[in-house]
């Protein structure tokens, strides 16, 4: 893959092309379990609303929890549910299948075909019903805001959408981690899993796990495993209590972030020795 | 082929409990012996149920100024830590399980063996709770030093209770998965009944929220829906029993509850499966 400098424009529109065709396919694919299709929209739809139970409770018997009212933690749980929504139908899918190809031998098809490894096994495979809960997250947004009286200024907006790619970059960086890990020791597909568990803790401020072991917590969900990143971040930045040395800095982290999971899955690929060898 | 008709004719239900009972040693054996060996794998999947010590963050946070009802920071340590231990003792993995064996077709050889497939997931799944309560126990020795003084130790019939009640969740639990197992005996891909299944569970069980704390919310219909229905008597219940948040007479009253649902869901499970196995044909037969 050439850097980004000397990027044609004709290699982008092919990428683009390929990307169309793998959205299609995903979505033809999806359409054959009808029930299925159907079903998991509405579940998709469902467990949108019941995450929000929790927080609901909560804010029920307190005005305040570790110094996020009821309309700041909505804006955090937005963030999440449209992450979460990115995570399950675009980014998780695929690279569980990359998983299995490398147990049976048969990503030895994958790079055989002329177009980047990475990019093929990363959109190899698309949930369309998520976009339900993408739909659900805007609600969100736009209920948290209406109850906090307050709309974001289009700065803001701009911060909190700078923030999305990142939180995409970081989500999608720890998942290549996550898949390269395949390549070593062949049996990770549970360790996705985990990898969800930690992150259904990005649906709460970070700030809620401050008084556990000194805040030790705070920091692991900020460096180690960025949950704090992807949602506390960006919904400081649309509720404008994000100073720019902050946010500096979480850009540089993220970016770097993206390199070392290139760097890695580019090792891990060189280790790949197919089935029968 | 047919897997049902190669089947040989049925043995009643005591020749078949007898024969059970005999391989069962083996199979639970087999079955230690697979946890054994994918320990790993076992462990990973442990550490995926954390959702409790998170919520725990959470509501230590809120109760950091005054308790919620009867929940002061310390009650709530309790009850998460007790809906760790008996989540992890109790709860199984075997609807994706059996979706995944109906759909590629690896249940036609269980159901060739003499032995009731039920009666080897069964197996399958108790051989896996001694590796359970090996990593619960670090989690009851936190509990004890913490909690102490909470804990159903009091009351010897509390104890009694407790652990029937652990009994009947396991068998509440096994019996609900088998139910939605065989939602895959009618759908190519019962995954999504499978998320919906988490969520309300999660919600109804107490696992998420205790109840007692539910209840107060929303005029209280919730609190009321979460007593009736069986979610309850898989988590909350045992947990409730052994933080001692009931009396003996109310945890007696509901493990009467509880194992009533426990009757009915395993009555209902051996209907469903028997009825979907007859639709069963596997693959490439």
């Amino acid at each position: 893959m050439p850097g980004l400098a000397q990027m044609p424009l004709g290699f982008v529109a092919r990428y683009a092309g390929l990307f169309g065709v793998q959205v299609r396919m995903s979505t033809l694919a999806a359409m054959q379990y009808r029930v299925d299709f159907v079903v998991r929209g509405l579940i998709a739809f469902l467990w949108s609303a019941l995450t929000l139970i929790p927080l609901l409770v909560v804010f029920g018997v307190r005005q305040q929890v570790a110094g996020w009212s009821f309309g700041e933690a909505l804006v955090v749980v937005a963030w999440f549910t449209l992450l979460r929504a990115v995570l399950e139908g675009a980014v998780s899918p695929s690279l569980t299948a990359v998983v299995e190809h490398v147990r049976k031998g048969t990503l030895d098809f994958v790079l055989l075909k002329p177009a980047d490894a990475q990019f093929l096994v990363s959109t190899a495979k698309l949930e369309p019903w998520r976009v339900v809960d993408v739909v659900g997250a805007v609600v969100v947004f736009c209920y948290a805001f209406a109850t906090l009286g307050r709309w974001p200024s289009l700065a803001q907006v701009a911060t909190g959408l700078v923030f999305l790619a990142l939180a995409v970059l970081i989500l999608y960086s720890i998942w290549i981690l996550v898949v390269s890990a395949a390549f070593w020791v062949i049996k990770v597909d549970n360790l996705s899993y985990l990898f969800g568990s930690l992150f259904d803790v990005g649906r709460w401020p970070i700030d809620v796990l401050r008084g556990v072991w000194r805040g030790s917590l705070v920091l692991a969900f900020t460096f180690v495993f960025p949950t704090a990143l992807m949602t506390t971040y960006p919904a400081l930045a649309l509720l404008g209590r994000l100073d720019a040395r902050t946010a500096a800095l979480a850009l540089g982290g993220g970016i770097v972030f993206a390199i070392i999971a290139r760097r890695v899955w580019r090792r891990a690929l060189a280790m790949y020795t197919s089935a029968s060898s | 082929m047919n897997a049902v008709n190669a089947a040989p004719p049925r043995p009643g239900v005591a020749a078949e409990l007898a024969s059970a009972v005999r391989a069962f040693p083996t199979l639970l054996r087999i079955g230690v012996a697979e946890v054994v060996a994918y320990r790993a794998e076992f462990l990973v999947w442990i550490l995926t149920t954390n959702m409790p010590l998170v919520m725990l963050a959470l509501w230590h946070a809120v109760a950091a100024d005054g308790p919620v009802g009867r929940f002061d920071q310390a009650q709530f340590t309790a009850y998460y830590l007790g809906v760790l231990v008996v989540r992890l003792a109790t709860s199984n993995w075997m609807a994706w399980q059996m979706s995944m064996e109906i759909r590629d077709g690896t249940l036609s050889a269980k159901l060739l063996r003499p032995i009731h497939p039920l009666y080897a997931f069964a197996a399958d799944h108790l051989s896996a709770i001694p590796m359970r309560i090996l990593v619960v126990s670090p989690i009851v020795a936190v509990m004890i030093a913490t909690s102490w003084d909470r804990l159903a130790r009091h009351d010897p019939s509390l104890v009694v209770v407790l652990l029937a009640s652990l009994v009947g969740a396991w068998l509440l639990t096994f019996f609900s998965m088998v139910l939605l197992g065989s939602v895959a005996f009618y759908v190519d891909s019962a995954m999504g009944v499978f998320e919906l299944w988490i969520g309300v569970h999660g919600l109804f069980s107490g696992y998420l929220i205790p109840l007692e704390v539910l209840e107060g919310w929303l005029g209280g219909w919730v609190g009321k829906l979460a007593a009736v229905l069986p979610f309850r008597f898989m988590l909350a219940f045992p947990v409730e029993t052994l933080v001692g948040l009931l009396s003996p007479a109310e945890a007696l009253r509901q493990l009467a509850a509880q194992w009533l649902y426990v009757a009915l869901t395993g009555v209902l499970a051996v209907r469903v499966w028997r009825a979907g196995v007859r639709r069963f044909a596997a693959f490439g037969g």
